[in-house]
């Protein structure tokens, strides 16, 4: 595969706790991608436009505060209306199993709890991220 | 503590051991691995023995309780006289809901409240802001106003209990709520006892919930501090957490050197107000956490009190004891509980309880088995407060004060804990104090460091967390989950609107219009921010009065 993956690590809602979200920011920069973080507090249309601006194949989404059924969806939706319909769509945090269902019929490729290592989501994105 | 000549001889034998029996052994069968380290990273020896306290001066160092530097423990009699206060952080959905869970916990033998906000009130924003959406009633109470206080206290009266309100930027408002509820129910306020977390750095350093600029977000802090002292005198004005920071990643001896850090920063701020130090020192009050290496955390404990007794009598020149003692609350570590073989979690929090009690604390919360799931269900919540009880009259630590004092292994840990504290504040002087080390991002990369060098022990499995990289197993997704119903967050807007509606308006305007006035001068905001809330301002407005005058705090990421 020719060129960096690119990743936009997000964080919606009003959520503070961010020690995932930047722990894997930085091993997926190690892991050789361009990583950026976007910092607390992003609304769905910001993260949106991040993945637009910055031409991502890949958006994180962690949520610790339990408003993934919320957000993540919504992310997704937005996603289809600007047309990024091959970037892969991964989420992280306090997500209980019981949610993963429909949290990937909504449209999100995959969910990592509590207690993934992070060479398992490294190797997800690369096996499943678009070819450039 | 030993006479030279006792030194010598354990010398001698002691490396007559090593050289005998202890190579021996090696030789047939080695040690599990090289080096043995705590969690946060530090070398433990095989063998400690006085040899390892060298140094130690027993009237200097250790001293009694009550007594300066307090490294035994802040009070003469500790839990001989009486527990620390069980507190369990609670809250979710509306007021009604949390009132309920609150008269629930105090049948149960609960001590004390303590308030679990959501994140909007935490960020200064309504339940029907857009920024809400989704978030109300989620990880705490939603409270938009007064009518939401007076409900939340419903039946609980204020002079009785206290109350704890993690509540940081918007800290005044929500005080201010709770002293108008206390006057409705007759209480004066000398009366009142109970702390706001109040602490805006370590929101800045690690826990998100900012909303002001770093030097304006003080000036309230300060404000509310310097109130209380002239008319609140049992609240604590200040909970200076380290607890977020040993969560988002720091080492034991970081998370007692930032917190001290802030708290030297605080301390300064009051005094540049102009307050006497030994008329605020004694209601700061600090909360730390409590992993499961509990001779690691005893030994932080006892660090951090007797580095902060010398900071306050040497750096700031207090003369009241009470100035000098670290008092604080602890709550076990979230983030040492696993998703995986969730009942496991039941050990770790009794292991954190022990810690606490051995470490002196004053009081304490306990996580549910399940937070690495989902909010607590009410089982997992008695449990947790059960844990507290059978620590407290079951174990015997409670028994005698200190009772690892003298053990060559924790004064060891103290010693070598309170040193790298001294290296960090040190340091932390030299760049030009805290609020410059924070805006440099140089203790948010500390701290993240150590989070990463965590997570490489925990996946090259350096380091066992069972259930996570040792004994895992199968196991069905767990069910009755406690869940947060997103109807809450309709209700909410719609009651909005009509509080709204219905509020005098022109009073209501008047009192904001006062507010914004006032926090524009140097004057104290704390009485009016009180009259704008009596006048039923909600809390996004007010903290859009300061929103509009100081800006909004937008950090720079250091990842």
């Amino acid at each position: 595969m020719a060129g960096k993956i690119k990743m936009i690590m997000a964080k919606p809602g009003l959520d503070g706790h961010d020690r995932g979200a930047k722990l894997l920011a930085r091993v997926c920069a190690e892991a050789g991608m361009e990583v950026v973080y976007t910092g607390l507090r992003q609304t769905p249309e910001m993260i949106v436009a991040a993945a637009e601006q910055e031409d991502a194949d890949v958006v994180g989404l962690s949520s610790l505060s339990g408003v993934h059924n919320y957000f993540f969806p919504k992310v997704v939706e937005l996603m289809k209306q600007k047309g990024l319909n091959d970037v892969l769509l991964v989420g992280g945090g306090i997500i209980p199993e019981e949610d993963y269902d429909f949290l990937k019929k909504s449209g999100m490729n995959a969910i990592f709890g509590p207690g993934t290592p992070t060479t398992e989501i490294v190797d997800f994105i690369r096996t499943n991220v678009r070819k450039r | 503590m030993f006479e030279e000549k006792v030194l010598q001889k354990i010398k001698a034998d002691k490396e007559k051991w090593e050289q005998g029996l202890l190579a021996k052994s090696l030789s047939r069968s080695p040690e599990a691995k090289p080096v043995f380290t705590t969690i946060s990273g530090t070398p433990v020896e095989r063998l400690y023995t006085p040899l390892d306290v060298d140094g130690v001066d027993y009237e200097r160092d250790l001293g009694y309780p009550g007594t300066f530097p307090f490294t035994r423990g802040v009070q003469p009699t500790m839990y001989r006289g009486r527990y620390w206060t069980m507190r369990q952080y609670a809250g979710f959905g509306d007021a009604k809901s949390t009132n309920e869970r609150y008269r629930y916990l105090l049948d149960q033998g609960q001590t004390g409240l303590s308030v679990a906000f959501h994140l909007p009130t935490q960020a200064g924003y309504d339940s029907d802001h857009p920024l809400s959406m989704g978030e109300v009633g989620k990880v705490g109470v939603a409270i938009d106003h007064i009518d939401d206080m007076r409900l939340l206290f419903d039946r609980i009266p204020l002079d009785k209990v206290t109350t704890s309100m993690t509540m940081n930027a918007p800290a005044g408002v929500l005080l201010a709520m709770y002293l108008a509820i206390a006057k409705e129910q007759g209480v004066p306020w000398e009366k009142v006892g109970g702390t706001v977390q109040n602490d805006v750095l370590k929101e800045i350093i690690c826990r998100g919930q900012y909303i002001y600029p770093p030097r304006h977000t003080m000036r309230l802090t300060v404000d509310l501090i310097e109130f209380c002292q002239k008319f609140v005198p049992k609240w604590n004005t200040i909970s200076i957490s380290g607890y977020h920071i040993r969560e988002a990643g720091s080492t034991a001896a970081q998370e007692m050197a930032f917190t001290l850090a802030d708290g030297i920063a605080y301390t300064q701020a009051c005094m540049e107000r102009g307050m006497d130090v030994d008329s605020f020192a004694p209601r700061l009050s600090f909360f730390f956490n409590a992993f499961t290496n509990v001779l690691e955390e005893v030994a932080k404990f006892r660090a951090g009190r007797r580095y902060w007794a010398k900071v306050m009598r040497d750096r700031f020149k207090a003369k009241d004891p009470r100035s000098m003692m670290l008092r604080y609350h602890v709550q076990t570590g979230g983030v040492t509980l696993t998703a995986q073989q969730p009942l496991n979690n039941i050990v770790r929090v009794a292991l954190q309880t022990y810690a606490t009690a051995l470490g002196g604390g004053q009081s304490l919360h306990t996580n549910s088995y399940d937070e690495a799931l989902c909010l607590p269900t009410q089982q997992a919540v008695t449990v947790a407060l059960r844990t507290q009880q059978i620590v407290a009259e079951e174990s015997g630590a409670t028994d005698s004060i200190d009772p690892l004092a003298g053990s060559y292994y924790v004064e060891n840990m103290t010693n070598r804990i309170e040193a790298e504290v001294d290296e960090y504040i040190k340091k932390i002087d030299a760049m030009g104090g805290t609020l410059t080390a924070i805006e440099q991002g140089y203790i948010q990369k500390e701290i993240q460091n150590s989070a990463y060098r965590f997570q490489k022990e925990i996946e090259s499995r350096e380091r066992v967390y069972v259930g996570i990289n040792k004994y895992t197993m199968e196991e069905p997704p767990p069910t009755g989950l406690l869940r947060v119903d997103m109807a809450v967050g309709e209700k909410k807007a719609a009651a909005l609107k009509e509080y709204r509606a219905k509020r005098d308006n022109a009073k209501w305007k008047a009192a904001l219009d006062k507010l914004r006035e006032v926090s524009a001068t140097s004057e104290n905001v704390l009485p009016y921010v009180i009259e704008a809330v009596t006048a039923k301002a909600t809390v996004g407005e007010i903290c859009d009065v300061w929103r509009n005058i100081y800006g909004e705090y937008r950090p720079k990421e250091f990842v």
